[in-house]
């Protein structure tokens, strides 16, 4: 993958999908429901990575076509993506944004709670490589839009109807 | 990976012609509900990828109101109406007997407007397409939801299971007397590839 280090441009981040950039560069990815959007940041290189996870665990699936979809194989992949553009590991903090809940009726298939598995498994995967969960904004029943600065590592999210709020 | 089956202009023109048939039929009961003269077309219909769809309603940060509905039996998938929030504030207005362009928030009498219209809308799509094939296509209980489009239909898809796929789009028109009052909705199917094949076999269509 190529680093994205144009200036102060909004890169986007499509689902199922990861990217890196570096400062002064922005990660954007819109429309987080049920997914979980992961960023990752080194303070000391100032270079961020955002993920776009879709489901907790690949194991489950015979054909993956794209490792990113999965919270079980997106996050080493974007940490090792980092580390090869620069950052450290063991200086990488992470923040967590989705895993809403966003239907709401009585078809018990359709309310498995996936946004909730896909937030505990990246948690879990992150807790295995070591880097911290610095904050998160997630479950609720709310749509939600990520954006990562990778100037001073904040997260910003926008939800409709509501401030900007910055975790 | 199924391989998608390639969809001909007479593949879609067949499967809009069986829209047109089964929201005729939820348009009529829908007009004799609001007592109000309603038409409605099917401009565009087509198979796409993911992306396309959501750019084509209005993109990922669009305010929506969407209707869905699991089906079951020989089609599985998910039905799903989508409508844009003028239009859903528009549609409300309609069945509340307001004057188009009253209403201004939604509320939860308006969402229960919003759910029952989209449960006819399905729910006649679906016993229209049910009936023309003889297949035995079950529906479950309508789910709801108002927000961003992409959190909704991203979390749809991976809701029922289908995240490779690429959707079916109907775009829907409904008119009304006054200009400004028409509504305009999406309406998409999720389904496995070899679910909408059955439906072509079914119609006696030799997919290519």
């Amino acid at each position: 993958m190529e680093p994205a280090a144009k200036e102060n441009a909004e890169i986007q981040v499509g689902i199922a999908d990861y990217k890196i950039a570096r400062n002064p560069g922005r990660l954007i990815t819109l429309g987080l429901g049920s997914c979980v959007g992961v960023s990752l940041y080194d303070p000391v290189a100032r270079v961020g990575g955002l993920l776009h996870v879709m489901l907790p665990d690949s194991t489950q699936f015979n054909n993956i076509n794209k490792p990113a979809k999965f919270a079980d194989l997106g996050i080493p992949l974007l940490v090792k993506e980092m580390h090869y553009l620069g950052a450290v590991v063991r200086r990488l903090q992470a923040k967590l944004v989705g895993g809403a809940q966003m239907f709401s009726g009585l078809d018990d298939k359709m309310t498995l709670n996936i946004g909730l598995r896909n937030t505990e498994k990246s948690r879990e995967v992150l807790k295995k490589l070591g880097v911290p969960v610095m904050s998160e904004e997630v479950g609720g029943n709310r749509g939600r839009t990520m954006i990562l600065n990778t100037v001073t590592g904040e997260v910003v999210i926008r939800t409709l109807g509501n401030k900007l709020k910055v975790i | 990976m199924t391989k998608i089956p390639e969809l001909s202009a007479m593949h879609m023109d067949a499967l809009r012609e069986i829209s047109n048939i089964g929201m005729g039929n939820a348009i009529t009961s829908l007009a004799q509900l609001v007592n109000r003269r309603i038409n409605m077309s099917v401009p565009l219909a087509t198979f796409t990828s993911f992306e396309d769809t959501v750019q084509m309603a209005g993109g990922p940060e669009e305010l929506v109101s969407c209707v869905s509905v699991r089906l079951s039996g020989d089609v599985p998938g998910l039905v799903l109406f989508v409508f844009n929030s003028q239009s859903t504030l528009k549609l409300i207005d309609m069945l509340m007997g307001m004057e188009p362009g009253t209403g201004v928030e939604m509320d939860e009498m308006g969402e229960s407007a919003v759910k029952e219209v989209g449960n006819v809308l399905t729910g006649s799509f679906v016993s229209a397409l049910s009936s023309l094939t003889s297949l035995s296509i079950k529906s479950a209980v309508p789910m709801f939801a108002y927000d961003m489009l992409g959190a909704v239909l991203t979390s749809l898809m991976v809701a029922s299971g289908r995240t490779e796929d690429r959707v079916l789009v109907l775009e829907t028109k409904l008119f009304q007397d006054q200009e400004e009052a028409n509504i305009s909705g999406h309406f998409f199917m999720f389904t496995e590839p070899g679910a909408i094949q059955k439906l072509f076999d079914a119609l006696g269509f030799a997919m290519s």
